[in-house]
């Protein structure tokens, strides 16, 4: 679904990722888990080219999106993605937060826009917030928000950049729960984060990035049992205890 | 006794026998009412509100379409190369330059005895110096205002697929407005008080009739007093103005 060929990503002289070629498969979960500084979320945010790579091409469903006169625009829609800070917009409601990109860009009735986002938001539990401001809501509640705002648009893929990195602790499982449903309903995920019981149970497939590049690969079963490569052993290690 | 009347008395009078208060209140009568005096000051007052309006005008547009290139000149896709942007945003930045790195009055020197020494229609020209010269700061203003919101803000509206003018228009903009007002705000109350400037290009404003009233009774006090308190007047409203319009916007976000 999106091939990653030979994919540079330096920022001056700092080589972040160094020469990766990756292929994500339709329906498939991938997880991207390593330590800090090692590229995990700049790889994520170049397959929907918020980082702008410096070589390499990135196809997705057969387009080349890399190519400068490809409509990046019209491929994004297809991607959704949820960050780090939820990045929520704080001057509209929920509910115009979920129906803005819909209307703008799907050329959705206002009211089919929010039938669809009550729905989804009914989801994750959070029909009662659509007329609260992203400010009255929860770390949790605001990243459930942000995945229905992304879902919206109706995602072919998913991309998940370290979705609960800056949540309180107890608001983590509420997170998780909706991506694993949303895994269950057979979305094509990457997700790049640290919680090891999350790659576990979901992923099809861990990739452990470090120094720019994939340093490892393979089932998560088979990656926290017997990890090939000694960056990846001392990692896990730390991160497992 | 009106007061044209005790004027008449007291401007008999020699002036070794007046009071301080009698000889206050000639001053005034004569920077005032006598000759309705009075009418002119409203004269340069609309004239001062109608050049801050033009100049207003013309700084406002100048400054977002000066901010909106060099914002996305700044942001634009690496990798992508676009000469027109490039060249407009060269012109700008010396635009820019040039403004904040000269006088005010000197500018308003160039435009009305070099540029446009033939023009009759000076307080025009006094206008249209003056809005050339708010669109420099506002232009600043905007585009500080524009850099300095999250970025991730502007991510997630692309990460949905948005356009960058609807990124713009729709998360960008509606944000930034709340930071830049006050600025933008103390921007206007300095380009409201240059507007006195233009007198000295024969600019027809408040300056400009207290002046021509000075002339006539050579005292100066009460003329330009008055002019101080017209200003400090239409100062104090506009940042009224400006206060109810920023605890409106506050109230959207934080309820």
């Amino acid at each position: 679904m999106i091939d990653v060929k030979n994919l540079t990503k330096a920022f001056g002289d700092h080589v972040v990722l160094n020469d990766i070629s990756e292929h994500i498969y339709p329906g498939e979960k991938v997880v991207i888990i390593g330590p800090s500084g090692g590229g995990k979320s700049t790889f994520l945010r170049c397959l929907n080219l918020l980082e702008t790579p410096n070589a390499g091409t990135i196809t997705f469903k057969g387009t080349d999106i890399t190519d400068p006169k490809s409509d990046i625009n019209k491929y994004r829609q297809k991607m959704g993605m949820v960050f780090q800070h939820f990045n929520l917009f704080p001057h509209m409601t929920i509910m115009k937060n979920l129906t803005l990109a819909p209307m703008k860009l799907l050329k959705k009735s206002k009211a089919e826009a929010e039938e669809t986002a009550m729905e989804l938001l009914g989801r994750v539990g959070l029909a009662d917030r659509a007329a609260s401001y992203p400010s009255q809501l929860s770390g949790g509640q605001k990243q459930r928000v942000a995945i229905v705002r992304a879902l919206c648009m109706e995602p072919e893929v998913m991309l998940f950049d370290e979705p609960t990195s800056a949540l309180d602790p107890e608001m983590v499982g509420e997170v998780l729960d909706v991506m694993k449903s949303l895994a269950r309903d057979g979305m094509t995920m990457v997700v790049v984060t640290h919680e090891m019981g999350f790659a576990k149970e979901v992923g099809d497939r861990v990739l452990f990035m470090d120094g720019g590049v994939i340093a490892e690969q393979a089932p998560p079963a088979q990656f926290f049992a017997d990890p090939q490569t000694e960056r990846a052993k001392s990692f896990l290690a730390k991160v497992l205890m | 006794m009106d007061l044209s009347g005790l004027y008449e008395t007291l401007s008999a009078l020699p002036k070794g026998d007046l009071s301080v208060w009698q000889s206050f209140f000639l001053k005034f009568y004569q920077a005032w009412f006598a000759n309705g005096r009075w009418q002119q000051y409203f004269k340069g007052l609309a004239s001062t509100i109608e050049v801050t309006v033009i100049a207003l005008a013309i700084g406002v547009v100048l400054g977002v379409i000066v901010a909106m290139v060099r914002t996305a000149y700044a942001q634009r896709r690496p990798g992508t190369h676009n000469p027109v942007l490039a060249v407009v945003d060269f012109i700008f930045k010396i635009y820019v330059t040039v403004i904040r790195g000269t006088p005010m009055m000197v500018q308003l020197l160039i435009m009305g005895f070099v540029i446009f020494s033939s023009s009759r229609n000076t307080t025009f020209v006094g206008a249209l110096t003056l809005g050339i010269n708010s669109g420099a700061y506002v232009s600043e203003i905007i585009r500080g205002g524009l850099m300095s919101l999250d970025p991730g803000q502007a991510e997630a509206g692309r990460s949905l697929g948005l356009g960058y003018i609807q990124t713009m228009w729709h998360i960008v903009i509606p944000q930034a407005f709340k930071t830049i007002l006050p600025s933008l705000g103390n921007e206007f109350i300095v380009l409201l008080k240059d507007t006195s400037l233009i007198s000295v290009i024969g600019g027809k404003e408040i300056v400009y009739f207290a002046k021509a009233i000075v002339n006539r009774t050579y005292e100066p006090m009460f003329p330009y007093i008055i002019t101080a308190v017209m200003y400090l007047i239409l100062v104090m409203a506009f940042s009224y103005l400006q206060s109810l319009l920023e605890r409106r916007l506050r109230a959207s976000d934080r309820r």
